[in-house]
């Protein structure tokens, strides 16, 4: 159990020092993530949408698109030299490899999604400080759930002729459950609504996050059986 | 026998077992549209019910054994199973893109409108889209091995992604009907309806067989051609 850990651990660090001395695709994200929320701002009619009605939706596609950039990136790295053989050579298991690239994935989608937090309160005049406890935790639980199918489905995508491409379409469908459950949630924060009001939500969030982070751990084996 | 003529062989008992469903699919149409009395507030709309909720359950099914055949697959790597995991999609999605179509031409009449985000719509498009990422997928692969794993692993998490989104859009409003077969109690469906509807399940089930067989046959007979070619190549 050390061993594993201690190489899951050796992985994410080397994917996360790699993205923190050349930060090109954070950069990228962040950059993305800003003109995003501000493109939303002419998507709607400021006379008769009022920006709170908007606003939940506005901050999941924002976090989901920037995810997305960062996820293809975690395998598309290993491609390169064919660093990958390497990795899988190594004494690490399979398992721990997933595990690393996740936390790795988790750490990188987790800071855009804190420095893009405040930027979507001030343009879209949200008071986020009131609920900031509740928010974050279904920030951590929805950013687990998708960014754990999104690990597994970007390193099939990387192997496959369409490339950065794929991830989209295997990736989206996957979305619809903790996302869906993420804007409900979120909009029923910021509209002051007692906690019962988004029991079901949340279950079915947790539930989601258990069952696929339970399957992407044991099916990630098969996907870089060589 | 060689692999070739095997496979051959099976190809023309699919075909025939597919002259047989479309017989008895004609047979569904003539006892829908003659022999059962029209739905009291819907009249002649309602009759494409029987084609509609058929075609629903063969989707799922499809999808179902897609499913199924991918774990197996992944404890077995028997590539038949792959083959068989990869038709059974290929059908399925004619069948969801069939209630695709059908129900909102049925939703138009009687709903009002062509589409609407309702839960057993919005689950229909998503299984949609799965089906087609798994067809993608398989097409974006060259490897054989490594196309069978791949699509094997989407294939079980698609499976496991269903239930949630039916969840997920149970929880928005459904307009859809309720159950009037498949519930506690007595079904509430008359009669001669019931018996044409299950008539047309029954129907609806066997020619999906039929075409999952076929088109089976057709992978088996593709793949014994190309080790045939491959061993002609080394001779």
């Amino acid at each position: 159990m050390g061993d594993f850990l201690r190489a899951a651990w050796a992985i994410a660090a080397k994917d996360v020092l790699l993205e923190f001395r050349s930060r090109t695709a954070f950069v990228s994200a962040l950059v993305f993530t800003a003109l995003v929320l501000a493109i939303f701002n002419f998507a709607r009619d400021p006379t008769a949408v009022s920006a709170m009605d908007l606003a939940p939706g506005i901050l999941w596609i924002t976090f989901t698109f920037a995810a997305m950039l960062g996820l293809n990136r975690a395998f598309a790295l290993e491609r390169e030299n064919r660093a990958l053989d390497g990795l899988l050579l190594s004494p690490a298991s399979r398992t721990a490899i997933y595990l690393g690239k996740v936390v790795a994935n988790l750490v990188f989608v987790g800071s855009v999604e804190a420095i893009a937090l405040p930027l979507f309160a001030l343009f879209f005049n949200v008071p986020v400080l009131p609920v900031l406890g509740p928010l974050v935790l279904v920030i951590a639980l929805a950013t687990l759930g998708f960014v754990a199918v999104g690990t597994l489905m970007s390193s099939m995508a990387v192997n496959t002729r369409l490339a950065e491409l794929m991830l989209p379409v295997l990736l989206l469908p996957f979305l619809v459950p903790p996302v869906t459950s993420a804007v409900q949630i979120t909009s029923r924060l910021f509209a002051g609504r007692p906690f019962s009001e988004v029991t079901a939500w949340l279950r079915l969030l947790v539930a989601y996050d258990i069952i696929f982070v339970a399957a992407c751990v044991i099916f990630f084996e098969s996907t870089i059986e060589e | 026998m060689t692999p070739i003529e095997s496979a051959e062989r099976a190809l023309r008992r699919s075909a025939v077992w597919i002259l047989v469903g479309l017989l008895l699919l004609a047979g569904v149409y003539v006892r829908a549209l003659v022999f059962t009395p029209a739905e009291v507030t819907q009249g002649l709309a309602q009759k494409i019910f029987y084609i509609h909720a058929p075609s629903a359950w063969v989707a799922f099914l499809a999808f179902g054994i897609v499913g199924i055949a991918s774990v197996v697959y992944l404890f077995l790597k028997d590539p038949r199973l792959d083959l068989f995991a990869a038709s059974s999609a290929e059908v399925g999605m004619v069948f969801t893109t069939e209630v695709l179509i059908t129900g909102p031409i049925w939703g138009k009449t009687i709903w009002g409108t062509w589409w609407t985000w309702d839960a057993r719509l919005t689950l229909t498009l998503f299984l949609w889209f799965v089906m087609l990422a798994y067809l993608i997928l398989r097409s974006a692969v060259h490897d054989p091995a490594q196309r069978a794993r791949y699509s094997a692993v989407l294939g079980i998490l698609g499976a496991l992604l269903v239930p949630f989104i039916h969840v997920s859009v149970y929880l928005f409003r459904t307009l859809h009907p309720l159950p009037v077969v498949l519930k506690p109690g007595r079904p509430t469906l008359p009669g001669a309806m019931l018996v044409t509807l299950v008539g047309s399940f029954l129907v609806f089930t066997g020619f999906f067989a039929a075409l999952l067989s076929y088109r089976y046959a057709m992978a088996r007979l593709a793949d014994a051609r190309a080790l045939a070619a491959a061993e002609r190549d080394d001779a």
